[in-house]
Formats: structure tokens, sequence, C-alpha cells
């Protein structure tokens, strides 16, 4: 197995933004495509997905719906608002910026400070 | 409110946060079986991908906005079943803090209308008292020339009123009422911002002399006696026998801080042309101004200074005017507080202490408590309860407390407000102003909620601190040593705090005592005395004189009457009429200097001195003989007064002239020299007394004060005495009925009320502070019993038990003891203006004190002590 890394403070949010952005989910499935998409690098704790997912909710950033799954189960669907929206719009942007800066100065050649 | 909301819809909540993350486990264990991975360790890999449910719970709870209102609804619900399940450790400190706090409102209640609300005027911090400044700072009352002239020359008020008491006679169906009243200028009212409910306010126009007769009424007088009838505006009424056209009547919401008990008011009407020897130059008047806004008290008192220093022209002042001493300009209310502030401060300073102990001792038993709950937290913060949150618990159980100690404590309130209008002293200004109101309320609550918190902290923080884990390995008995010191400190501050209190009680026990040893000069047991008016046109002097002497006859025969007399100022009665003190002109024979001293001036019927019981110094008394235009009109002189003024001469036979300056009357002589008696109070030597014959004064007083020497009880003859008056003329007026006791007890009232409440703060100060020791003591030997056990193994004697545990008791008290001894002493400076012949650091107090406290803590030490030493070791020892 691979090395795993923890997930950047403050990144989880995001994360969960931009995945329910792509349609109406349930945690669960949130969980799943995280792990997915990140190829198993980051380490997704399941743990402070929830936590996360009610803080979002009474942030009014998600909302949520109880409906039913391909398999016929009552499941929690979450869907973005559209001050959620708005919310991923900026912090990715955010995140862009502050990857690129630290990936400018991560390539910096040794001595290339002056 | 969506949290409010979200909190009501709190079980459904639950239930979908329940189904949400079964939904989950349920998915993951699903797809792990998918991959191949046998059921039972696919539900385990997939709880354990999770977390512990009820973790995740808490933490999705945590971050949903309703958490904190949803713990404190748990919390209290814990709380509460937690005290149902110990109720008498709840019944006594919710008592304790009832007490605390109940006492502490009730006391804010009396205190706040006097000290901190404000008055019930407009602006009413632009409401100023102005006073002729006396000799050492004394405020002395107005003139009616120094109103004129300041309402001309000052640009600081916008209104000025001056006012004096009146004790008018109402006619009616019935028999004739005595009010209590005020005449006024016609500023009065708008000067307090007030305007009346009915009719119009006072018209400056008819404030002159001569002016038509006008009256104002209260709301409660205009109920009492007219029925509420809204047509008497303009109508007439009949006071002290004049018709008086009603001109309004004010509203029942006007409180009348300067003359409360006032129920109807008429004008003054003096002589704006201010003839030279009128009453407009008596001081006589109270003077109260409204400032004009953006005008500071200070710019008032340097104009006012300004203008007493520069008299002109059109102002000419008469000779003696107090204005050269400048005048005294201060805020209303710090005017009627003045009086009573250091009592009231000194009385909330010690109810605080009392809630202080209260607090303490509740403190006490929730660490007593904390400290065999110790394996219970212990379980808690294993289970999954951070610090923070079992912190958070206690201090809500102490709220809690607090709360339904705060509820009690308003009923306790309550009554104690109650007993303490009742009690209160004469002169306690805004009385009808004391109630639970908004303000009281919130003092009580944000107390009790200080009071949770403080008594909270301390046990909490003791019990959640330190490691938890341990706790629940071990017996909490052997963890105490912590709190045993924490614990015993609260007892020292305990103790010390019931010093300071006792000790100011003590102060103002011995100075009761002291100021009640002090003669008034006179025999005052078995004297009844009532204040007898003549009113009415029927009344001019002569046929008033006669009335009187008519009526003192009728007393005289009263079977049980030894002896009677008239006086128009009566000792330790607190009557004024505004008429007492009077400039006296001497001429002194050996030098033939004249001489003006100022001396309270009695007007008495032959036969006063006898009957008050008042010794004779030297020369003679009034008698029969001095009635009339008698050729020599006798005057008697109080000793003071006698040796003030004729040092080392015979005052006997000197020239002496009452009654203001630059008359014209002939020289009065000096007949006799009296023993000196106290006027308005035990504490006080304004002891410099004239005396003249009633009916040989410049005019008949018509307000007499009976005084009757009685065999037996003096209260029980008031009926008959008040008959045989009645039986010369039914119609006049007789009110004041009391002993000479009781005026006496009354005059002191406002000492003795300090006193009460102190004696009651003190001995419930005593009683927490011995509950603190025997508590901490017990407790400690509870704790030390295998310890007391092994001791008595190794050959301790009972006796040396006994000492171990009184020794240690009485430590705490002796640490108590000095830090009391150091509170006392700053303490007692505050009382310093209560006391009366008794230092504030009085030696036979603190020896008292501290042996009354070390007697107690002794006996609460005792039962402690003798239970450890009766322990038998191989019972303590074999139980371990």
């Amino acid at each position: 197995m691979s090395e795993k890394y923890d997930l950047p403070q403050g990144t989880l949010d995001l994360l969960i933004l931009k995945v329910v952005a792509l349609g109406p989910v349930h945690g669960y499935a949130i969980a799943q495509r995280l792990q997915q998409v990140s190829r198993n690098v980051v380490q997704v704790p399941q743990g402070s997905l929830y936590p996360a997912l009610h803080r979002l909710e009474n942030r009014r950033l998600l909302a949520a719906d109880w409906k039913e799954t391909e398999t016929g189960r009552e499941a929690k669907f979450y869907r973005l608002t559209p001050k959620g929206r708005k919310a991923l719009e900026t912090e990715a942007a955010g995140w862009q910026r502050l990857t690129e800066a630290v990936g400018l100065i991560l390539r910096m050649s040794e001595g290339g400070a002056e | 409110m969506n949290w409010l909301n979200r909190l009501l819809r709190r079980a459904k909540v639950e239930g979908q946060l329940e189904k949400e993350l079964r939904f989950h486990l349920e998915q993951h264990t699903a797809d792990l079986i998918e991959t191949g991975v046998d059921a039972g360790e696919a539900r385990r890999k997939a709880r354990i991908a999770l977390g512990g449910p009820e973790q995740v719970k808490e933490l999705c709870r945590d971050a949903r906005g309703t958490r904190w209102l949803e713990d404190l609804l748990h919390g209290l619900r814990y709380a509460a079943r937690r005290l149902r399940r110990s109720p008498g450790f709840g019944v006594v400190a919710v008592l304790t803090l009832a007490l605390g706090i109940g006492a502490t409102t009730a006391i804010f209640s009396a205190v706040n209308p006097i000290l901190f609300e404000p008055l019930p005027y407009p602006h009413a911090g632009r409401v100023m008292m102005i006073w002729y400044r006396g000799s050492n700072g004394a405020r002395v009352n107005q003139s009616f020339a120094a109103y004129r002239e300041l309402v001309e020359r000052s640009r600081s008020f916008e209104s000025i009123a001056v006012f004096k008491a009146m004790q008018p006679t109402l006619a009616g169906p019935s028999e004739p009422e005595r009010l209590d009243g005020q005449m006024v200028t016609a500023s009065y009212f708008s000067t307090l911002g007030v305007i009346p409910a009915l009719g119009s306010d006072f018209q400056s126009a008819d404030d002159r002399i001569n002016g038509p007769n006008v009256v104002m009424l209260s709301d409660t007088l205009w109920r009492r006696r007219f029925g509420a009838d809204a047509t008497i505006v303009g109508r007439q009424v009949r006071l002290d026998d004049e018709l008086c056209t009603v001109a309004g009547v004010m509203p029942p919401s006007f409180e009348n801080v300067l003359a409360p008990s006032a129920e109807v008011w008429s004008l003054l009407q003096y002589d704006a042309t201010l003839p030279p020897d009128g009453r407009e130059w008596g001081q006589h008047l109270r003077m109260v101004g409204r400032l004009r806004p953006g005008v500071g008290m200070e710019q008032a008192r340097s104009e006012l200074s300004g203008i007493a220093a520069t008299p002109i022209p059109e102002f000419a002042r008469q000779q003696g005017s107090t204005m050269d001493r400048g005048l005294i300009v201060d805020s209303l209310q710090g005017d009627i507080a003045r009086e009573v502030k250091p009592a009231l401060l000194a009385i909330l300073g010690a109810v605080v202490l009392v809630l202080l102990i209260a607090c303490v001792n509740v403190t006490n038993l929730l660490l007593a408590r904390g400290a065999a709950r110790r394996g219970e937290l212990a379980m808690r913060a294993a289970l999954g309860a951070g610090r923070l949150r079992i912190l958070r618990q206690m201090v809500t159980e102490s709220l809690l407390l607090a709360v339904l100690g705060g509820v009690l404590g308003m009923v306790v309130a309550e009554f104690g407000m109650r007993a303490l209008v009742a009690l209160s002293p004469q002169g306690l200004p805004r009385l009808d102003a004391i109630r639970i109101n908004g303000a009281v309320f919130l003092f009580g609550l944000g107390i009790s909620t200080l009071v949770g918190l403080a008594v909270g902290l301390i046990p909490a923080l003791q019990a959640s601190g330190g490691d938890l884990h341990a706790g629940m390995q071990q017996n909490s008995r052997r963890m105490a040593g912590g709190h045993q010191l924490a614990r015993r400190t609260l007892v020292v501050v305990e103790v010390a705090l019931a010093l300071v209190l006792m000790v100011g009680a003590g102060l103002l026990l011995r100075s009761v005592e002291r100021l009640l040893a002090v003669p008034p000069g006179f025999q005052t047991s078995d004297l009844l005395t009532m204040q007898v008016q003549t009113y009415g046109r029927r009344y001019n002097d002569a046929n008033s004189h006669r009335f009187f002497d008519q009526a003192l006859e009728a007393v005289r025969g009263v079977p049980g009457v030894t002896a009677a007399a008239f006086t128009a100022l009566l000792p330790l009665s607190s009557d004024n009429s505004g008429f007492e003190v009077y400039a006296a002109e001497i001429q002194r024979q050996s030098d033939g200097q004249h001489v003006v001293a100022n001396a309270m001036r009695y007007a008495v019927t032959p036969g006063y001195f006898e009957t008050m019981g008042i010794p004779l110094v030297r020369g003679r008394l009034f008698d029969a003989h001095d009635i009339g235009d008698a050729p020599v009109r006798p005057v008697i002189v109080g000793e003071s007064f006698a040796n003030r003024n004729f040092p080392g001469q015979d005052p006997i036979g000197q020239r002496i002239r009452l009654g203001g300056l630059r008359q014209t009357r002939p020289w009065d002589f000096i007949v006799g020299v009296v023993g000196d008696v106290k006027q308005a109070s035990l504490a006080l030597s304004q002891s410099d007394a004239v005396y003249v014959a009633t009916d040989q004064w410049l005019w008949a007083d018509r307000t007499l004060s009976l005084v009757a020497r009685t065999r037996g009880d003096a209260a029980a003859l008031a009926p008959e005495i008040k008959r045989a008056i009645w039986s010369i003329d039914k119609d006049q007026p007789i009110v004041r009925v009391a002993t000479m006791d009781h005026l006496l007890a009354a005059s002191e009232a406002q000492r003795r009320f300090v006193l009460t409440l102190f004696e009651a703060f003190g001995v419930a100060a005593l009683v927490l502070a011995a509950i603190g020791i025997y508590g901490v003591l017990s407790g400690s030997v509870t704790e030390r019993m295998r310890e007391i056990g092994v001791r008595s193994a190794l050959g301790a004697t009972r006796g040396n038990i006994l000492a171990l545990v009184l020794g240690q008791g009485m430590t705490m008290a002796g640490v108590g003891f000095v830090i009391g001894f150091g509170g006392a002493v700053a303490g007692s400076n505050a009382l310093v203006t209560m006391l009366f012949g008794v230092s504030a650091l009085d030696t036979a107090t603190y020896a008292g004190v501290i042996s009354l406290l070390a007697l107690v803590s002794a006996i609460a030490c005792f039962a402690p002590a003798w239970r450890a030493a009766r322990v038998d070791p191989s019972i303590t020892l074999r139980a371990e």
C-alpha cells in the first residue's frame, strides 16, 4: 500500500463542496469518491466527514434532502446551495493561488534566492 | 429563529443523524462483502473506518449551532436528577443561597431608590437643593429675601422655588382632619417638572401678598375626601377655616420626595417688597432649583457663591444674613440621601458579607461533594467527556442551585423588604419607592448568576483537574488531601468575614447602649405627649390661649394625671414648625456689651419643668403670675446657654430679647436657669435653650404639645386625656399621641435600625461559619479515620486525638481571626459616623467578638473531635 497523507487543514470542506457540486450525493458516496479521486493518496478520515457535512449544512453552503438510492434505500443527499457554489469558487481560486505560490517556492533552484 | 426551530426538531434531527450514519456503515459493509470480505470482518472494518459512532455524533452535534443550548438543557436535566438524589444537600445549599440572595436583594430594593435610581422627575439630575451655609458647613434654611435675590440674579437656574411645611386642618362633613401639606411658591411643581393631572398649575400672579386662596390636592386626598370627583377643580374647600379654590389635582404618580406625606399645597404669598421686619427675612424655607440645560452643578455653585459674595443695592441684605458664608448647592438626590447614606452603605456592605459567607459555605458543600464524585467524573472522562464538558456540567449544577436559590431568594426578598419598610426609621427617604421592581429583579437575577458561577467554579476546577483516571482506580477518600486545603482556606475566609460583621454589630450595639445611657435631661418614663392645635377663624390669640388653659385644667382633672403642661417645642419629638431657633439678643451687665446668640425657643406653660422633671439650677421657674402683659416678662435659660453667654457671671437678672433684631419691645429678664435637655437626639448636644411663657410670647402658638405625667401606664390614659381636651372644643385635632419613651426610641431609630440589621447579619454569619467549620472538620475526620485508628492503635489516648482534631479546627478559626481582625479594623471605619461614645477600635468589642467566635468555633469543632476520639482502631483498620 502506498504512503498516505493527512489532509491539510481546511481542505476537507473544499473537497466536499467540489464533490457535491457534481450533483446530489449522500455521505458514503462522498467518502468513496474522495477516496477514489485522490487515488488513495489522501487519507480522508471518515469520522470527520460527517461533522464537516453538518457544519456546511449549518452554514447554508449545503442543503440536504432524504431520497431513495438506486438500491431503494433512503439516504440523506446533499446538494450545493447558491451560497455554497460561490464559496466553492472563491475557495478553489484561493487554493489555486496558494498551491501555485507553494509550487513556485519549491521549484526555486538552490541558491536562486538572491 | 432557526436554532430554536432546530432545537424543537431535536428528536427528529437526532433520528436522522442516527439513520445517516447507519446507512453509511451498512453501505460500507455491503461494499466490503462484495469485495469478498467475510460479513463479520466487513462490519468491523466499516466501524473502524468511521470511528466510534457516539464520538462522530458528538462532533456532528457540535457542528450544529444549537449545541450549547442542547447541552445546557441536558446538563440541567442531569443536574436536577442529581439534586433529587441528594435532597439534603440540595435543600441546605438552596436555602443558604436563598437567604443570602434574598437578604441582599431586599437591602438593594431599599437602597436603590435612594442612592442609585434617578428621582421620578424629568431630567432629575438637574434638580438641586440650595442652602445657606451655616457655621461648620451646616445646611441652613433660606429666607424669602434670598429667594427673591437669587431668582433675579442667578442665570444658572431656569426655575427656583422655596417651600415650608404646613399642617392645615381640612373641614368636612365628619370630624376635621389634620393634613400634612406644603406652602410653596408658584414655581414649585414646575421646578420639579410635574404638572397637575386635573386643573392647572399655580399661577405666579396669584403668588403675592393677599392673593387669592388656591390649593392643589394630592391624588390620595382627592380620592379619600372628595371621591375622585373630577369637577372639584374651581370649587372651594375649607382649609384652616379659610375658603380655598382648588386649582388642580396632582397625578397619582407624583412622588414628592421633599415632603412625602404632603397631601395639599397652598401658595406662600410672601411680600415681594420685603418689609424689613417681615417673615420674608426669616430663615425657615427650603429652596429647590432646576438647572438650565447644559449648566453643571459646579457652574451653578461658582455662580451662586459669586452672588453670595457680592451684595448689590437692589437686594440689600439684613444684618445676620447667612449668605455671608456662601451657599450650598447639592443635587436633590444627594441631599435627601445625605443623612442616611453612610448607614445604607454600611448595611449594603454587611449584607454583601453575609452573601459571601453563604457562597463560601455552599462552595464548601460542593467541594465536599466534588471529592465524593471523583469516581463518577473519572468514568465520564473515560467515556469521552472533555475537561471543558465536565467543567461546564459542574458549573451548570451550581447555576441550577443558584437559580433555585435566587427564585426562593425573591420570596425572601419580598418578605425582607416588607420587614425593612416596617422597621425603617423615620426620615428614610422614598419609602414608597421601595419595592421589587424590574431593577431589583434584575439585580437578584444578576447576583444569582454570579453566585452560581462563583460557587461552582472552584469545585469544578478542583474536581475536573488532576488525573481523573487515577480517580477511577482509587478510592476517593485517599485522594482528598488537596480538597481539604481548599476547604480549610474557605473556612478561614468564612471565619474572617464573620468576624468583620460581628465586630460591626458589636460596635453598633455598644454605641446604642452608650447612647441610651445619655441622660436626656428630663424624666422620660410615665410621660404621655400629644400635639394639640387650635385652628379656624373662631380662634384669635386671646381665645387660643384660653382654649389651651382650659384644656390643661381639664387634663389635670383626669384621674391618673399627676401633672400636665404645654410646650411649643417638644424634646425628642422631631416635630418641627420651622420656628425653633431664634436669635437672642443679650445685653451683658458686666460690660454692657450686646451679644447675639442662637437658641431653641420653648414657649411653655407654667408647670412645664415640674411635669417634665427638668431640674432648676438657679433662680425660679414660671408661676401663675407670669401671664399676659406683666411688667417684667421672665425668661428661663438652659444651663449651656447661661454658661456660654455669661461665663463666670450670674445670669439671673440679665437682659435678653428674643425673636429677631431691631425690635422695639423692651428688654426681658432672665429669672432662672434649668438643666439642659436633648432636643433632636441623644447624640447631639444642641442644648442652648430659652424658655418663655406661652402667653407672653410675640404671638400665640397655635400648635402646642401636651406633656402629661401619669401614674402607671401612660399610654392607657390617652383616650381619657383626649376626651378631656375635646370637652373644651370637640373640633380641635389631636395628633401624634405617643409616650415619651416611644419618642425617645424613635429618635434613635436609625442607629437601632442599622444595629438590628447588623445583629441579624452577624448571627447569620456566626451560624454559617460554625456550620462551615463543623462540615470541614467532620469531613476531615471521616477521611482520616484510618490514620486516627493507627494513631490510637499505636497508643494515642482519647485526649491526644481530641486535642489533635480540636487543634486542627481551632487553627483554622485562629487564622480566620487574624485575617478578620485586619478586615474589621478596615471595615469599621465605614461605621464611624454611626458610632457613639465608642472608638472604631474598641478593645472590649474586639475581645468580646473574638471570644464569642472562638467559643462557637470550639463547639463546632467538638462534635467531630469527639467522634474521632471514640474511633475504635480494631474496627477502622479492619475496614480497610
